[in-house]
């Protein structure tokens, strides 16, 4: 699936996620594939939407793309090396430029550490700077996230919602990385908090040459952040295209019965919802280009 | 058309450090037969805490200090205990937004929908089993009679939110209150389960009140719409008005903040933060965040002013129009 153009970012091949359940002492394990054979790219500076319902692997991808899940097998090629042949000491290294922003700021925050730690502990772990330059930093990122350096030495319940997500933005920055995977960064967050997290999350790619891969279940939300995306259910890519046309012009019949699922903010709106089939995944067929560039599993 | 409901100038408050917190803040709406109320707002803004008044369920240190809830003809702030626990469950049903922690691990399903008639005195233990797969079959799970004798864990989420509706249904109320009764379910399911509530509805011809954050599912399934922040009621009107013509400067940046509109351009969040219900402005209490603020509005809170045919928002830009008339 490659695309023709500079070498992406990041390049995901065949990425699969085995689990091995029991489901009682004397049954025999059952495995269960949580990402089954994931392939795609991303460019720098672009926006990648990975979107599904629950269960569908988008939150097992992220994890295994930084190898907080060590994947089964595939592979996982970020600037020209492959992430999933690094030995230990060599991940350590290249995490700092991959980082992770989680969904739920009220759990993914220590709640005995101040801002100020926080932040600074990517700087602490890869040995970035002395003291001073370290608070520095800190107080750069800060005002980076819109938050007051005032406030660096509170404690994570001391900010709200919204403010607590930039705390976890400010850390993923701290060392500078080129990929972000935000994981539902913003569906804990009221409305108005929303929108502005994610214009924080638009203008610092600006400024800073950002890639993201952005997983989220919001349909708009994707549409309204990404250049491309790819629909999952259960553990497959169903769909994999250029936003404005996957969005305007679904191919498989999955991203349709998810978009018309979506409530319109429009109470004229005509609606014609379309119910999910089984039939539709059996078998689970291969993905195609539908139109260049825009893949289905049709 | 009588109301079915009526509340007038609620107030719900908790005694927090010897100060009383007001978490529902003067509140009035009506709810007619037959009708649905979207009651919207963001975490905090007092619309579950408003849920919970209405069937007297709010705990220490909250309580209600103020306002009449008239519910068919009675004040169900002057009922006592007893005459309150008839009305809850079989004239007025609450479903919440948690389909597993609201069901009981260790008891069947169709013994829970049973229970809720069994309490209430309207049927003998068999003919409440009989009625609880009626009731399974009304809210479309399929294969009722299996389903009965499933326990909660072997229920997928959206099954389990059916499960919630067919106990709430059982006791056939007039009312009943869905506090975010989707937020936790896919989207897909999230869909199917807003059908069943509409279709519920007009068969049993029940009168809704609608609680959720999300202005895609009011403009689904409401009628008529409030919007809170911070306590307060600060906007009301029929749907169509709140989505055509939003009047309240809150209202009006919560509509635009939805992503969706135009792709890749920035949103129009509404800066600032929800202000904390213990040290609320002197004034408006959106005043703050308020991209239309002006003298006035730092003043006192604003009464509801008419913004529009039917249509009123606590708001001093629709001071004159009112006075005009």
């Amino acid at each position: 699936m490659a695309a023709a153009g500079p070498v992406p970012l990041l390049d995901v091949r065949h990425l699969t996620k085995e689990f091995q359940q029991r489901h009682g002492l004397w049954q025999p394990r059952a495995v269960t594939r949580a990402v089954n054979d994931v392939s795609f790219t991303i460019h720098e500076g672009q926006t990648f939407g990975l979107v599904g319902e629950s269960g569908s692997g988008k939150t097992t991808t992220g994890r295994c793309i930084l190898r907080l899940i060590e994947p089964t097998s595939g592979e996982v090629w970020f600037r020209g090396e492959n992430v999933l042949q690094y030995s230990h000491d060599e991940l350590r290294r290249a995490r700092r430029h991959m980082q992770i922003v989680f969904q739920d700021p009220y759990s993914s925050l220590n709640p005995r550490m101040r801002a100020r730690q926080i932040v600074e502990e990517p700087l602490v772990i890869h040995k970035e700077g002395n003291r001073q330059e370290r608070r520095a930093r800190v107080a750069e990122l800060f005002r980076l996230v819109g938050l007051d350096p005032a406030h660096l030495e509170r404690y994570p319940h001391q900010f709200s919602g919204g403010q607590r997500q930039r705390i976890g933005v400010a850390r993923a920055l701290a060392l500078n990385p080129s990929l972000v995977i935000a994981d539902e960064p913003v569906s804990a967050l009221d409305v108005s908090i929303q929108a502005q997290v994610v214009n924080l999350l638009m203008d610092l790619q600006q400024r800073l040459k950002l890639t993201y891969l952005f997983i989220a279940h919001d349909l708009r939300l994707v549409e309204h952040i990404s250049a491309r995306v790819a629909v999952m259910y259960r553990g497959r890519i169903v769909e994999l295209g250029p936003t404005a046309r996957l969005f305007s012009a679904p191919q498989h019949p999955y991203t349709r019965a998810l978009l018309s699922a979506v409530p319109i903010p429009d109470p004229d709106a005509v609606r014609h919802r379309i119910p999910i089939q089984a039939e539709w995944f059996e078998p689970a067929l291969p993905l195609r280009e539908a139109v260049p560039g825009h893949w289905a599993a049709i | 058309m009588t109301a079915l409901l009526s509340i007038r100038h609620l107030t719900t408050g908790f005694v927090l450090g010897g100060r009383l917190i007001p978490a529902v803040n003067d509140v009035s709406f009506d709810i007619e037969p037959g009708e649905t109320l979207g009651l919207v707002g963001e975490s905090g803004s007092g619309k579950s805490v408003s849920a919970l008044s209405i069937l007297r369920l709010v705990q220490p240190p909250g309580r209600i200090t103020a306002g009449s809830i008239v519910f068919r003809g009675r004040d169900l702030l002057t009922l006592s205990d007893a005459e309150m626990r008839r009305v809850r469950g079989a004239e007025i049903s609450l479903i919440f937004q948690e389909p597993m922690t609201a069901l009981n691990p260790v008891f069947t399903v169709g013994d829970q929908i049973a229970e809720a008639l069994l309490v209430h005195g309207r049927a003998s233990r068999a003919a409440a089993r009989r009625r609880a797969i009626e009731l399974l079959q009304t809210v479309k799970l399929p294969d009722p009679e299996r389903r009965a004798r499933d326990y909660p864990h072997q229920l997928s989420g959206g099954m389990r939110q059916r499960v919630l509706i067919a106990i709430a249904l059982a006791c056939q109320p007039a009312l009943l209150i869905a506090d975010e009764p989707t937020t936790a379910l896919d989207v897909t399911i999230q869909a199917e389960i807003l059908d069943l509530l509409r279709e519920m509805k007009a068969r049993f011809h029940l009168s809704l009140l609608l609680i959720t954050h999300d202005l895609g599912v009011v403009a689904e399934t409401a009628d008529r719409v409030a919007v809170m922040y911070a306590g307060r009621i600060v906007e009301e009107a029929p749907v169509r008005e709140i989505f055509r013509a939003p009047t309240h400067p809150y209202t009006r940046g919560l509509l635009a903040s939805i992503p969706g509109l135009t792709p890749g351009t920035r949103l129009r969040a509404i800066e600032g933060t929800v202000p904390d219900l213990g040290a609320l402005p002197k004034g408006c209490a959106f005043g703050p965040r308020c991209p239309d603020h002006f003298d006035l509005c730092d003043t006192e809170p604003p009464p509801f002013y008419e913004a529009g045919i039917d249509q009123r928002a606590r708001c001093y830009l629709y001071r004159s129009k009112t006075e005009d008339r």
